[in-house]
């Protein structure tokens, strides 16, 4: 895991996740914006997998469990495809505002994630 | 079989297709429970499997959370009035849960043979601190479900 990265990652995770709960209140259906960020934060996981698995290759092994962190990234992974297939078949609001407490739940995790490579200690 | 004819010949007949189906509000239920679902399975499973003789009882009940929330998720979105009914008995199961194993945590953490009750440690589980881990999803969330549930029958009828 990498630290700046992983910042950057959980502030636009959040800010993606605001930016859906808000659009959807105001009762906006998912469209590019909403599904755009949730694709930001999809993509940015699976540039966190690549990072997770070569960072022990190299070198850069997490203080806590690895297989802890990886159970958090696995569920992280899954969710914002659920949710953007969700968008997909169910067009309205309430799908707009599911994205945005996936990308929250996904903020959540990657500090999580943060703590278990950084601060736990086995 | 029984139950399916049953529901078809009760007062939701007169709304049929109409009267079960989830809306609104009630996916975004649907949806945190399903992901609370999958971070308790996540959690107690790998607690099991890795540390299991440290906090037996604690663990065995995260299990239990877990299966419970699974069941409570499908029954949010299974049609029909015995899922109605498993809805009701798993999210009151949640609620006593989380209010007698988050006391117990704080409380007598050693009747759950956890030998600390830190609500982000190692021994945590869903329901420790009433769900503090949890963002105290896990205290609101069975309240939620039962004000809609409530709601939701009113509506059928």
């Amino acid at each position: 895991m990498i630290e700046w990265f992983t910042t950057v990652q959980i502030a636009i995770a959040c800010a993606a996740g605001i930016v859906c709960l808000v659009l959807g209140l105001i009762g906006r259906l998912p469209g590019d914006v909403s599904m755009g960020a949730t694709a930001l934060v999809a993509l940015l996981l699976i540039a966190q997998l690549v990072v997770t698995i070569v960072s022990p290759i190299v070198g850069n092994d997490p203080t806590g469990s690895l297989a802890e962190f990886y159970i958090y990234l696995i569920s992280a992974v899954i969710l914002p495809f659920a949710g953007g297939f969700w968008a997909l078949i169910e067009r309205n609001r309430w799908s707009t505002v599911i994205l945005g407490v996936v990308c929250l739940a996904i903020a959540v995790m990657l500090y999580r994630m943060h703590a278990i490579w950084f601060v736990q200690s086995v | 079989m029984a139950q399916n004819s049953q529901s078809t010949s009760g007062p939701d007949a007169a709304t049929p297709g109409s009267g079960r189906r989830v809306s609104g509000v009630g996916r975004l239920l649907i949806v945190v429970y399903g992901i609370l679902a999958l971070a308790a399975t996540g959690r107690s499973v790998f607690q099991i499997i890795d540390r299991f003789g440290e906090a037996p009882v604690a663990f065995t009940l995260s299990a239990l959370a877990a299966l419970v929330y699974i069941v409570a998720t499908i029954a949010l979105v299974a049609p029909g009035r015995l899922w109605y009914r498993v809805a009701w008995s798993t999210i009151s199961f949640e609620l006593a849960g989380v209010l007698v194993v988050g006391t117990l945590s704080l409380v007598a953490p050693h009747v759950l043979s956890m030998t600390d009750s830190d609500p982000f440690g190692r021994q945590s589980t869903v329901w420790s601190v009433y769900g503090m881990g949890y963002l105290f999803i896990p205290l609101v969330l069975p309240v939620l479900g039962m004000t809609w549930l409530a709601k939701r029958r009113a509506v059928t009828r």
